[in-house]
């Protein structure tokens, strides 16, 4: 099985640890990965500002670079229910339906076609988990709390096999924590509002460091904590479930 | 005003904002818990959901079997096709009857057609009975909340607005002895009043009959204590079959405030002796939201305000952040179709977190149909021009790997090596409250070029 990795355009120019943690993982599970090298972005931030149309070419272009892989995974919720929600903007070319088919978030791609149930990671520290929404409530890779349904989490679930590891709960499970895509900006004061009691949640609960399955939340997040100096630090979830290091 | 810049008036106030926020997330909370004791709250969700589907797609025969039979039950019923139609067939009814003065309980349709201050220009008093309804009013402030108009509102200013308008001791904020002074007061309204006018929950076709979910009491008191009730429909409320009933009462309450069912839950089929019903059926934009595909589904909605309480975006820039007389999730679908060009920041107000779509007790895919209204209003150019303009520039950089290579090099560098005072300055939004990414070196691909070069 060839799997394409797809590296979001805000990971790749800012967060390359991600992508290399991502990398790494996936090879660590056995994993044959390509990189196609003139990948972009999804075309999520023109579709959610309302100008999808101007997100066409960039999916076309995904579409290209990864219809011939046997499976795509991001280390990103957000941008893989993109590609599966709103890439009806594109023909429904057999290529496109493909893509949408067989696009993967890290976590369910590791839980549901790995089907792994051991992870050799190590991170002796407090945790508390992001529940990013797209993820949660576009992919479902976790129940929603307003659902009468079990709960269950795909991420939690790869992170409590990690040595070690003390999973912290906090006050909202699932509550948003504000960035939005162009919302962080377009709407400054409630998302940082949002995000300082997203913040405040995980502190007051003793999370030493809050991880995610999208870093364009934690982006948001780590933003504010240094900003306001809160004594917590951020890693996405492929950095810990590839990390080996003890304390 | 858009909803940005209203919102961040109202978080200026930070303990405001909290205790707002956690009011609010009480609600969500206490509805959480009561959803869990209903084992099959899913199935009742689809059902009703499936109920809704059937009466937009049968709402013309539904309609018209609900008006013979309300007309056989001896109900007067009156059409309107806009808000001006349906006030003026208040105001002759109220003349007809020679009423002077009208208690009115809570009605969001009324809201939406602005009639207290028409009937008010008419020389007809109009008494609000709703608790919350009557602290605004005294305030002549809207409500804040569908469910819980004064919700914007603390004890102590409750207390303030009694002192001004009620004349009782400067300084109360007992909620108890306040709600005493405002139930005494109301009791007065009430005996004196000459007709009483609601809203309708569900309309009920093969009964004719209809039903008004209250918490208060008021309603009744109301209805019982004046010759005539005057009852305001939307066309969306009518449900086919009596036994319908049920599913719906059932998902109201719980969503609303997290109760089993509403304290009262009126039903009216035929005037008591002495006492005349006229119910205005009132279409005011609703058939247009009929005909939008994309919409439709926004009228299944049956006002219970859980969207409002999840929401975070709606519960910390509060409702008079939105400029529809409905705010939150449910408002911002709605008020495009009112008025593209005043409400065209509505749908942006949010992350598009999906809370409120699986918070709906009708299943209606609110945060899909944010999403469709910016499409809609951004193709009718109802947005920023300057706003179109990056998202156009971004689309082309993104569609050409060399362009966004470049690009992403070039602003690596310019963060990477510029003095704080060019990053962080009033052009900045995201920096204003927030630290920018360290930048790093090299991009994932740069790493990947050398590290993984066997795989090229
Ligand atoms: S949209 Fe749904 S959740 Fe919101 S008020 Fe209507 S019925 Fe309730």
């Amino acid at each position: 099985m060839k799997i394409g990795l797809f590296i979001p355009c805000y990971i790749d120019q800012f967060y390359p640890k991600v992508g290399i943690a991502t990398l790494e993982l996936l090879e660590k599970l056995g994993c044959n990965v390509g990189y196609p090298m003139d990948q972009t972005c999804c075309g999520q931030p023109m579709g959610n500002s309302g100008s999808e149309k101007e997100a066409v070419k960039t999916a076309e272009l995904f579409v290209k670079n990864f219809q011939t892989y046997d499976c795509i995974v991001a280390p990103t919720g957000s941008c893989a229910c993109y590609v599966k929600e709103h890439y009806d903007i594109l023909k429904q070319t057999d290529a496109t339906k493909y893509v949408r088919e067989n696009i993967y978030e890290l976590a369910e791609f590791i839980t549901d076609i790995l089907k792994v149930d051991q992870i050799d990671a190590t991170f002796p520290y407090k945790v508390g988990f992001h529940s990013s929404c797209h993820g949660q409530r576009g992919l479902r890779l976790a129940q929603s709390s307003e659902l009468n349904l079990p709960f269950f989490s795909k991420q939690k679930q790869l992170l409590s096999m990690v040595k070690g590891i003390e999973i912290v709960e906090i006050d909202r499970r699932d509550e948003c924590c504000g960035f939005g895509g162009t919302f962080c900006v377009t709407e400054e004061a409630v998302s940082v509002k949002m995000g300082k009691d997203k913040v405040a949640d995980f502190v007051r609960n003793g999370a030493e460091v809050i991880t995610s399955g999208d870093v364009s939340c934690l982006m948001h997040l780590d933003g504010i904590i240094k900003r306001q100096k809160y004594p917590v630090k951020v890693l996405h979830i492929a950095e810990i479930l590839n990390n080996t290091i003890e304390r | 005003m858009k909803h940005s810049e209203a919102a961040e008036k109202f978080i200026s106030d930070n303990e405001r904002t909290n205790w707002h926020d956690k009011a609010l997330w009480f609600v969500r909370a206490k509805r959480d818990i009561a959803i869990k004791q209903v084992a099959e709250w899913e199935e009742l969700r689809a059902l009703a959901s499936q109920i809704k589907a059937h009466v937009m797609s049968n709402l013309d025969v539904l309609l018209e079997q609900f008006e013979a039979n309300a007309i056989k039950n001896g109900i007067h019923v009156h059409w309107a096709k806009d808000a001006e139609e349906h006030n003026n067939h208040v105001l002759n009814i109220l003349k007809e009857h020679r009423v002077k003065s009208l208690v009115k309980s809570k009605s969001m349709l009324t809201e939406e057609c602005h009639l207290n201050p028409f009937l008010e220009k008419n020389g007809i008093e109009v008494i609000d009975t709703d608790l919350g309804e009557r602290i605004i009013q005294f305030r002549n402030e809207p409500p804040s909340h569908i469910v819980l108009p004064a919700i914007h509102l603390t004890k102590e200013e409750v207390g303030e607005t009694f002192h001004t308008h009620l004349g009782i001791e400067k300084g109360i904020s007992d909620p108890k002895i306040l709600t005493d002074i405002a139930r005494a007061h109301l009791r007065e309204k009430f005996l004196s009043a000459d007709a009483a006018m609601t809203g309708v929950n569900f309309g009920i076709a093969d009964t004719g009959g209809f039903v008004v979910c209250t918490n208060e009491g008021n309603t009744d008191m109301g209805v019982h204590l004046s010759q005539v009730h005057i009852a305001s429909m939307g066309i969306e409320k009518i449900i086919p079959r009596q036994e319908d009933l049920g599913v719906f009462t059932r998902l109201l309450a719980r969503s609303a405030t997290g109760q089993p069912v509403t304290t009262y839950t009126s039903h009216y089929l035929t005037a008591q002796s002495g006492q005349v019903i006229h119910l205005i059926i009132v279409d005011n934009g609703r058939s247009k939201q009929l005909g939008r595909a994309d919409y439709v589904k926004s009228l299944f909605c049956i006002r219970c305000g859980a969207c409002m309480n999840t929401c975070p975006v709606y519960r910390r820039s509060g409702g008079y952040s939105y400029s529809y007389g409905i705010p939150g999730p449910i408002g911002s679908i709605l008020a495009p179709g009112a008025n593209p060009k005043e409400h065209s920041s509505m749908p942006f107000a949010s992350t598009l977190c999906g809370s409120c779509t699986d918070v709906c007790p009708v299943k209606i895919d609110i945060h899909q149909q944010l999403y469709s209204w910016r499409q809609d209003l951004t193709e009718d150019k109802k947005t920023s021009s300057s706003k179109r303009l990056i998202m156009k520039m971004m689309g082309i950089v993104l569609a050409y790997p060399k362009l966004y290579r470049f690009s992403g090099i070039t602003a690596r560098w310019f963060l990477g090596f510029s003095p704080r005072f060019l990053i962080y300055n009033k052009l900045n939004l995201w920096g204003k409250q927030r630290e920018l990414p360290s930048v790093p070196t090299e991009s994932f691909r740069d790493w990947y070029s050398k590290n993984r070069r066997a795989n090229l």
